[in-house]
């Protein structure tokens, strides 16, 4: 299993807080890897270190090999923000095209990125004009028209209709099985299931890394929520000893 | 740079603007509205004898000013709006560069003053009968740079706003020094010691003293010159600064 993302010992602070309290995990290439995780866990900070944006304290990130944030990897990333990062007064069509154009890609190439999210009939529309859900999708056509062989997704799939959410997990999972690796964020669990590996993190620490299987087999349920909340459980209940079983570096820390 | 990439980004901030109908028709139309209102106010001045008429002085400054402060607000506006809105944070993650962007803008926007210096420069010309020794296209020309130095200016401003309204209040702070001290209100010389100092390291005074050397002499000189090629100079240290205030990296 090839590794697409390798992070070590990531500690990351936002003005004096800790938000990333030492991870360290690795997302092989190829697949659909979940950032599950309540809001305020730490997510966002870490897929910004991913993408080279965030600024960190220590700890290393590797990206398709390199650090993360070189240069080279901007031709090879594609990276969707929470908020939706599109121009408000250009249509759906003209950003793709923007975006696509800083690829070298033409207009075909935006064409099909706005058609596969969905948004083939408001292209021609102004993005100020559209639905939060609708802008959100406008926003993924710009971070997918690129071919990323990497694609950080920051919670794509907030605000969008049960049927839409099931066709954007579709077209991601088809993505992976032609080679692209996806590291999605969610605070929704029912989007867990649909992941080849799962990242959970809790306050600015990883409290699972593993399969939607595995993780189900641990924690003895088949509920992937249930899984969650006992593995917390187990976590807070003796973190002495599992902390500083998987991450010594921070068993130290904490004390 | 990539010349696709800055070809990409100007064509793009211009179809922004093409969107924006009534920021288009202001940017158009209120120059000349501000010089309708100048030719009026100063309607039936008395004329020096040997000297040009208060409208003529006036106007011929006026026409470089306008562009420069309508860019420099509109930029830093606009530049502000890519960094609140995400956009900034998302370009510098794909294959552009920050001088793609930097110039991106003071290409698009140095067009759009172009069009804009043109058109107010035909109605001075045109309607109010503005005379100037010089050539109305060197007029223009000295219009535009002015209107890149306040592209790069608003580019660099922007780095310090959060809000917008921290943003157009770097217009009194760093326009209207420009605009008092420029020669236009109190001769340059004639100035004290200290704000005559001033004066000689503000761009806007050599942009003044470009105009006025058109006003006065038939044939280009070497003073306008020497002053259109310091506020370029200015444009481009302008410009390295704002480059140095888009860091990749953030907290």
């Amino acid at each position: 299993m090839e590794t697409a993302i390798e992070v070590r010992d990531l500690v990351v602070k936002r003005g004096k807080q800790q938000v990333l309290h030492g991870i360290s995990c690795v997302v092989p290439r190829g697949s659909v890897t979940g950032l599950l995780g309540p809001s305020g866990s730490g997510k966002t900070t870490l897929l910004r270190a991913v993408v080279g944006v965030q600024i960190v304290g220590t700890g290393t990130v590797t990206v398709l090999g390199q650090p993360a944030g070189s240069a080279e990897l901007r031709h090879r990333l594609g990276y969707l923000t929470q908020a939706p990062s599109v121009y408000t007064d250009l249509t759906v069509r003209e950003n793709a095209r923007y975006f696509a154009r800083l690829y070298g890609l033409g207009a075909t190439d935006a064409d099909a990125a706005v058609a596969s999210v969905g948004l083939a009939s408001a292209a021609t529309q102004l993005v100020g004009t559209l639905s939060g859900g609708q802008r959100s999708r406008a926003s993924l056509a710009c971070a997918l028209v690129g071919r990323p062989e990497l694609v950080i997704l920051d919670e794509p799939t907030v605000g969008q209709d049960p049927v839409l959410r099931a066709e954007l997990w579709d077209m991601f999972h088809t993505m992976a099985a032609k080679g692209t690796t996806l590291l999605v964020s969610s605070h929704v669990m029912d989007e867990a299931a649909r992941c080849d590996r799962l990242l959970l993190i809790r306050e600015g620490r990883l409290i699972a890394d593993d399969s939607p299987t595995a993780i189900r087999a641990a924690a003895g349920t088949d509920d992937l929520a249930e899984a969650f909340l006992r593995l917390i459980k187990a976590n807070t209940g003796n973190a002495g000893s599992t902390e500083s079983g998987t991450r010594t570096n921070e068993g130290t820390a904490a004390r | 740079m990539s010349l696709r990439i800055l070809a990409a980004t100007t064509g793009r901030i211009l179809r922004q603007l093409r969107h924006d109908r009534r920021t288009i028709a202001m940017l158009m139309v209120v120059p000349s509205l501000l010089l309708t209102l100048l030719y009026f106010m100063l309607d039936g001045q008395p004329t020096p004898p040997g000297q040009p008429s208060t409208f003529d002085r006036i106007a011929l400054v006026m026409l470089g000013i306008f562009p420069f402060v309508i860019m420099f607000l509109v930029t830093s506006i606009a530049m502000l709006r890519e960094r609140t809105s995400g956009t900034l944070e998302r370009l510098l993650t794909t294959p552009l560069g920050k001088l793609d962007l930097l110039f991106g803008y003071g290409l698009a926007f140095g067009l759009a003053a172009a069009v804009q210096a043109s058109v107010a420069a035909g109605v001075a010309y045109w309607v109010f009968d503005l005379s100037t020794a010089g050539s109305a296209g060197l007029v223009v020309l000295i219009a535009v740079v002015n209107a890149v130095l306040g592209v790069a200016l608003g580019l660099f401003c922007s780095a310090f706003a959060q809000t917008e309204f921290q943003a157009v209040q770097f217009m009194p702070v760093v326009v209207i020094p420009q605009i008092l001290l420029c020669g236009l209100f109190v001769d340059r010389d004639r100035m004290a010691g200290w704000l005559g100092a001033a004066s000689d390291v503000l761009p806007l005074s050599y942009a003044v003293e470009a105009l006025q050397q058109v006003g006065a002499h038939a044939e280009p000189t070497g003073t306008m010159w020497r002053d259109l090629v310091v506020v370029a100079a200015a444009v481009v240290v302008a410009l390295v600064f704002a480059a140095a205030t888009l860091r990749r990296r953030t907290g």
